[in-house]
C-alpha cells in the first residue's frame, strides 16, 4: 500500500523585545547566569505577572502577516509541570482563546505554490536553562531566559513531505525576520520546531496515529528527522505493525529518532485560565496600527522583483531570503538603476565573497551598497572592465576601500586612449609578422591571438571593446 | 488607659499634639506583646529593633510637620505579605527560612506612610483554614477565651488587635479570612472589593479570590487604613485602574433611608440562638436609625462552599507548585534524585490541610475532570455574582451574621474538615462575587464571646460599608468592649 505522510509543525519563535514577557528584566543573550532576573521571573512567593505590551504587538504583527483572525478577547492559561528551569512550575501560555487563529501562508515548492493553514498563534513565556556539571552529579539553573516572550505557531496537518516542511519553516522564519520580531537563530534556539508526523493510506482522509518529533535544531535536521520518521513509520506499517502515539527525540549524530515517552507517560498539564492575568482585550487600534505599519513581506517583495524589476524568479527568491539582503539589493538599484546587473553581481561575486552562506549577515559586510553602486558605475562608463572589476571587488571586500581608491592605487584604470591602444596594436602586429600573414591569408581565428597579446601588453587595462574595434580597423588597413 | 488600648484615630491626634511619641507608643505595644504574647501567640515574627527605628523615624517626621494620618502607628501584617529582609513564612514550614528580597505593595505603602511595622502575624498555613490552627508555628488563641480559636486564617492579625498587641493589622481574605477572625475576636475587619488593594507581594493562595484588608478597633480606623491601601497598582494586572473616594468622608453621615437586604438562604441556616439574638438586636438598632430591611433571595449561594472548594484548591495547586526545594525555602535533607527531592521537600514542608487542598485542586484540574469540576464551579461563581447583582437592585447592602456561631474550641473541628469549611458559609459567597464585606461586633454571647455581623456592598462601595459600620458604632458600644487578658 502506498502511504502519505501528514505533517504538522509547531514553531516556537522568541520575540526580540527588550524586556521579558511579564517582567521588566532584559532579554539580552549571553549575560552572566541569573544576571537578567528579578523576583518575578524567579517565581518568588507573592509576585505577579504584567504583560509586556511590545510582546503583544509583535504577536499581532505575526498574526497579521499569517492572515490570521485575531481574537478580540484572548486568555492566558497556566500549563502546569515540574521542572527546575521553570521556577513557578507552571508556564504562562495560552490554551483556549489564543491571540490568533485560522491563518495561512503560501509557500513555494520549486515553481509551485502551496497554501499551508495556520491553526493558531499564541503567546507564552520561555523556560530557563539547566547546566549539568560534568564532574559532579550537580546541575545548575540559569534563569536568564526564563520569562522571555515566545510565540507558538501551529500549522494545520497539511504538510506532506520533508521538503515542504523545510520550505514552510524557511518561509515562517523569513516572515519573522522581515517583521523584525525574531532573530531566527536556530542554534541559539530563538527559532525552534517540533513536528507531528503520521501516515495514512494515500486515498484516505482519516488521520493516522502520530508521533511527535523533537530536538531538530537546523533546517537540515528537520528534513533528516522527518525523512527518517516517515521511513520508520512506513516500514512499521508495511510490516503489519502499528504506530503508537509517543514523543520521539531526534539524534542528529545517529540520524535517527527514538522514543522519549509514550502517550501513557504524557504530562497532564492541567491547563486553566491564569487568575493573575485578566482576559486580554486586543484593541482594534493596535491591529490597525500593525496593519498600517506592516512591511513588505518576502513573497510580496519577490513578486515585485520579478514583475517590476525583471529579475528571474529563482534570483528573486535568493535576493529576498532575508530582509537585509533584499534591502541591500534595493539600495544599490536605487543608486544604479540596472536591476538585472545588480542582481547578477549580488548573486555571484557578492554572495561568494560573503562566504556563500545562504543568509549572509550584512551587518558586518565591508562593502556598502553605495560602494557597490559606485563600482558598477565605473564598469558602465568604461573606467574598468568587468574582469578587472572582480579583482577590484575582492579588494574592496578585503579592505573596505572604495573602488576608485583601489583602481588609482593599483593603476587599474582602463586604457581608453585611442592613441595608446593604436600604438600597442601596431607593435603586436609588427612583432608577429608570421601570424599576421596567416590571418591575412584567411585564418581569421587568429584575431583572438592578437587580442590576447594586446591585452597582455596593456596589462589587462586596455578597454576590450575599443581594442576589438580598433584591431579590426587596423587589420582591414593592412589587408589592402 | 494604656496606650495600646487607644484607637489609631485617637493616637493620631495624641501624636499630632505631641502628647505622646511614636517611640513611647511602640514601646508600650512591645511591652504589651512581652506580657501577653506567650498566651495569645499572635505573631510568627516580631522585630522590635526595626519597630523602634521606624518609630524614631516617624517621630522625626511628625516633628517636621509632614506626617500623614497613620504616621507612627504600630501595625502588624499577616505573615503572607512580603516584608523585604524579614522572614515571611506564610505560616508554613516550607517557607520557614524565606526572606523576601522585596516588599509587598501594601508593605511599601505602610512604610511610605511612616507606620511602624511590628512584625508578621500568625495565620493558617498558606491561609488555608478558619481557625489559625494549621499554622506550622502553632495555633493563635482567642484573647476572649484562650481555649478557643481566634478564627482564621488571619487569626494572628485579629488577635493582635484584640489583645492590644497591635493598634492596626492587615489581613487577607480568600473565603472569609479577615471577617471571620474579626467576628470571633470582636474587632472590625473588611475585605475590600477584589482588585481594590494590590495583591503584589501577597503570597498567593487562590489568586482570583485573595484580597488584603484591614483589621482594627472600629470603622474609623478601618477607614484610615483603607484610605492608605485602596488604589491601583500597575504591578498587579488584576488591580482595578480607578481612583477611590476617601472612606473618612463617610464616617459621620446619616444612614436614614438606606435599605439592607436579608438573604433568606443565610438566615434559614442560623441555628445558634445567641447569634440570632445579637443579629436581631443589631437590626433593631439600624431600624432606629431609619434603615429599612427587605428580605431577598440569593438562590445559588448554597453552592458557594462546594464551588469554592473546587476553585480555591485548583488555583492553590498551581500557586503552590513553586515550593519545590529548588530555589528558596525548605529543601529536604535526604533524597535520591530530582523528583524525589520535590516529593520529600513537599511531604516535609506542607501540613495536612495544605496537602489536602493541593490534592483536591490537582484532581479538579485533571484531564477528563476539568469540565465536571473547575468549569462547573466557575459557572456557579458567575451565578452567585448575578444573585448579588440582582439583590442590589432592591437594597443598598446585605446584612447577615459573619459566622453561624461564636468561636469554637481549639481542636474541636480539626479532624472534621467539612465542619471547619462550613464556618465560612456566610463569607465565601462574597469572595466568589468579588464584593466588599465588613464584619463588625454585634454583641457578646452569654459566655462572653464576640458575635460578628456582616455587611456586603456592591463592587467598589467600600465607603458605603464604612458609612453603615460607623453609624452603627456611633450608637452602640459593642466595638469598645475589650478582651480581658
Amino acid at each position: 500500500m502506498e502511504y502519505e505522510a501528514v505533517i504538522g509543525l509547531e514553531v516556537h519563535a522568541q520575540l526580540q523585545t527588550n524586556s521579558k514577557a511579564f517582567c521588566s528584566c532584559s532579554t539580552k543573550f549571553g549575560s552572566k547566569p541569573n544576571h537578567n532576573t528579578c523576583p518575578i521571573c524567579q517565581g518568588m512567593p507573592g509576585v505577579l505577572p504584567v504583560l509586556n505590551k511590545k510582546a503583544l504587538e509583535f504577536t499581532v504583527r505575526m498574526a497579521v502577516a499569517c492572515n490570521c483572525a485575531i481574537n478580540e478577547i484572548s486568555r492566558f492559561a497556566r500549563k502546569n509541570y515540574y521542572y527546575p528551569d521553570l521556577p513557578k512550575n507552571y508556564q504562562i501560555s495560552q490554551y483556549e482563546l489564543p491571540v490568533a487563529e485560522h491563518g495561512w501562508v503560501d509557500i513555494a515548492i520549486g515553481d509551485q505554490s502551496r497554501r499551508i493553514g495556520i491553526t493558531r498563534i499564541h503567546m507564552e513565556e520561555d523556560a530557563g536553562k539547566l547546566i549539568h556539571d560534568d564532574k559532579r552529579p550537580v546541575s545548575y539553573v540559569d534563569l536568564n531566559r526564563t520569562g522571555s516572550p515566545l510565540i507558538e505557531i501551529v500549522s494545520e496537518p497539511e504538510i506532506r513531505t520533508s521538503e515542504e516542511a523545510a520550505a514552510y519553516l524557511r518561509h515562517l522564519r523569513a516572515i519573522l525576520m522581515y517583521l523584525n520580531i525574531c532573530d531566527g537563530n536556530m542554534e541559539e534556539g530563538s527559532f525552534r520546531c517540533d513536528a507531528n508526523v503520521s501516515l495514512r493510506p494515500k486515498s484516505e482522509s482519516k488521520l493516522g496515529v502520530k508521533a511527535e518529533v523533537k530536538n531538530m535544531n537546523s533546517f537540515r535536521n528537520v528534513q533528516r528527522a522527518l525523512d527518517y520518521e516517515i521511513e520508520r513509520q512506513t516500514a512499521e506499517l508495511t510490516a503489519g505493525g502499528r504506530i503508537i502515539q509517543e514523543t520521539r527525540l531526534f539524534d542528529p549524530a545517529a540520524g535517527v529518532t527514538s522514543s522519549m515517552r509514550s502517550k501513557e507517560q504524557a504530562h497532564d498539564y492541567r491547563y486553566f485560565p491564569d487568575p493573575d492575568l485578566p482576559p486580554l482585550r486586543i484593541p482594534p487600534e493596535l491591529i490597525e496600527k500593525v496593519k498600517s505599519e506592516a512591511p513588505e513581506l518576502p513573497s510580496q517583495k519577490k513578486e515585485r522583483f520579478i514583475n517590476e524589476l525583471g529579475i528571474p524568479p529563482y534570483d528573486a527568491g535568493v535576493l529576498t531570503v532575508s530582509r537585509q539582503l533584499a534591502e541591500y539589493f534595493e539600495r544599490v538599484v536605487e543608486l544604479f538603476p540596472h536591476p538585472k546587473q545588480v542582481g547578477n553581481w549580488i548573486m555571484t561575486e557578492f554572495l561568494r565573497a560573503m562566504k556563500g552562506t545562504e543568509e549572509p549577515d550584512l551587518t558586518c559586510c565591508p562593502v556598502s551598497p553605495e560602494q557597490l553602486a559606485d563600482m558598477l558605475k565605473l564598469i558602465e562608463n568604461g573606467a574598468i572592465s568587468g574582469k578587472i572589476a572582480k579583482t577590484v571587488f575582492e579588494e574592496m571586500f578585503a579592505t573596505g576601500k572604495s573602488a576608485s581608491e583601489i583602481i588609482k592605487a593599483k593603476g587599474l584604470t582602463q586604457v581608453s586612449d585611442a592613441g595608446a591602444i593604436t600604438e600597442i596594436i601596431n607593435k603586436i602586429l609588427d612583432d608577429n609578422p608570421a601570424e599576421l600573414e596567416k590571418y591575412l591569408g584567411g585564418k581569421v581565428q587568429l584575431k583572438g591571438f592578437f587580442v590576447g597579446q594586446i591585452m597582455k601588453a596593456s596589462k589587462g587595462k586596455a578597454n576590450p571593446g575599443l581594442v576589438n574595434k580598433m584591431l579590426d580597423e587596423e587589420l582591414k588597413k593592412r589587408a589592402c | 488607659m494604656n496606650l495600646y488600648e487607644y484607637t489609631a484615630a485617637q493616637l493620631r491626634d495624641m501624636l499630632k499634639k505631641h502628647k505622646v511619641s511614636s517611640k513611647e507608643l511602640t514601646q508600650a505595644v512591645l511591652k504589651r506583646i512581652g506580657n501577653v504574647e506567650n498566651k495569645v501567640h499572635a505573631y510568627v515574627t516580631i522585630d522590635a529593633d526595626r519597630a523602634l527605628a521606624m518609630a524614631e523615624a516617624a517621630d522625626k517626621r511628625i516633628k517636621s510637620g509632614n506626617a500623614g494620618p497613620l504616621t507612627g502607628i504600630p501595625i502588624a501584617v499577616k505573615d503572607n505579605m512580603c516584608v523585604k529582609g524579614q522572614r515571611t513564612t506564610c505560616g508554613s514550614k516550607i517557607l520557614n527560612n524565606f526572606i523576601p528580597p522585596y516588599d509587598a505593595t501594601v508593605v511599601g505603602l505602610l512604610k511610605e506612610a511612616g507606620m511602624v511595622i511590628l512584625g508578621s502575624a500568625n495565620m493558617d498555613e498558606f491561609a488555608m483554614g478558619s481557625s489559625t490552627e494549621t499554622s506550622y508555628w502553632g495555633p493563635t488563641k482567642n484573647p476572649w477565651d484562650l481555649e478557643r480559636i481566634p478564627g482564621g486564617s488571619s487569626g494572628g492579625s485579629a488577635a493582635a488587635v484584640a489583645a492590644g498587641e497591635a493598634i492596626l493589622a492587615l489581613g487577607s481574605d480568600t473565603g472569609g479570612s479577615i471577617r471571620l477572625p474579626a467576628a470571633f475576636c470582636g474587632v472590625t475587619g473588611m475585605k475590600p472589593t477584589y482588585g481594590a488593594v494590590s495583591r503584589y507581594g501577597l503570597v498567593a493562595y487562590a489568586s482570583s479570590l485573595d484580597q488584603i484588608g484591614p483589621l482594627c478597633s472600629d470603622a474609623v480606623d478601618a477607614a484610615l487604613l483603607l484610605d492608605l491601601i485602596l488604589g491601583h497598582d500597575p504591578k498587579d494586572s488584576t488591580s482595578a485602574p480607578r481612583s477611590y473616594e476617601p472612606c473618612v468622608n463617610y464616617l459621620n453621615k446619616s444612614v436614614n433611608g438606606l435599605t439592607l437586604g436579608i438573604p433568606k438562604e443565610f438566615f434559614n441556616k442560623l441555628d445558634n440562638p445567641e447569634t440570632s439574638t445579637a443579629i436581631e438586636d443589631a437590626k433593631s438598632e439600624y431600624e432606629k436609625l431609619g434603615v429599612k430591611f427587605v428580605e431577598l433571595s440569593l438562590p445559588h449561594v448554597d453552592y458557594g462552599i462546594a464551588a469554592y472548594y473546587v476553585i480555591a484548591p485548583s488555583e492553590a495547586s498551581s500557586n503552590l507548585a513553586r515550593y519545590d526545594g529548588v530555589k528558596y525555602g525548605l529543601r529536604a535533607r535526604d533524597f535520591g534524585g530530582m523528583i524525589d527531592m520535590y516529593c520529600q521537600t513537599r511531604a516535609e514542608g506542607f501540613g495536612d490541610e495544605v496537602k489536602r487542598r493541593i490534592m483536591l485542586g490537582t484532581y479538579a484540574l485533571s484531564s477528563g475532570y476539568y469540565d465536571a469540576y473547575y468549569l462547573k464551579a466557575a459557572k456557579i461563581r458567575t451565578l452567585i455574582t448575578q444573585d448579588f447583582h440582582n439583590a442590589f437592585n432592591n437594597c443598598d447592602a446585605i446584612f447577615c451574621p459573619t459566622a453561624p456561631s461564636p468561636a469554637f474550641k481549639i481542636g474541636e473541628k480539626m479532624n472534621d474538615p467539612i465542619q471547619m469549611y462550613l464556618t465560612d458559609v456566610f463569607t465565601i459567597p462574597v469572595n466568589m462575587a468579588g464584593l466588599p464585606g465588613i464584619s463588625i461586633q454585634a454583641g457578646l454571647s452569654s459566655d462572653g464571646l464576640p458575635i460578628g455581623m456582616q455587611l456586603i456592598a456592591p463592587h467598589f462601595e467600600e465607603t458605603r460599608l464604612i458609612l453603615l459600620a460607623s453609624a452603627f458604632q456611633q450608637v452602640t458600644d459593642h466595638h469598645t468592649k475589650k478582651a480581658s487578658l
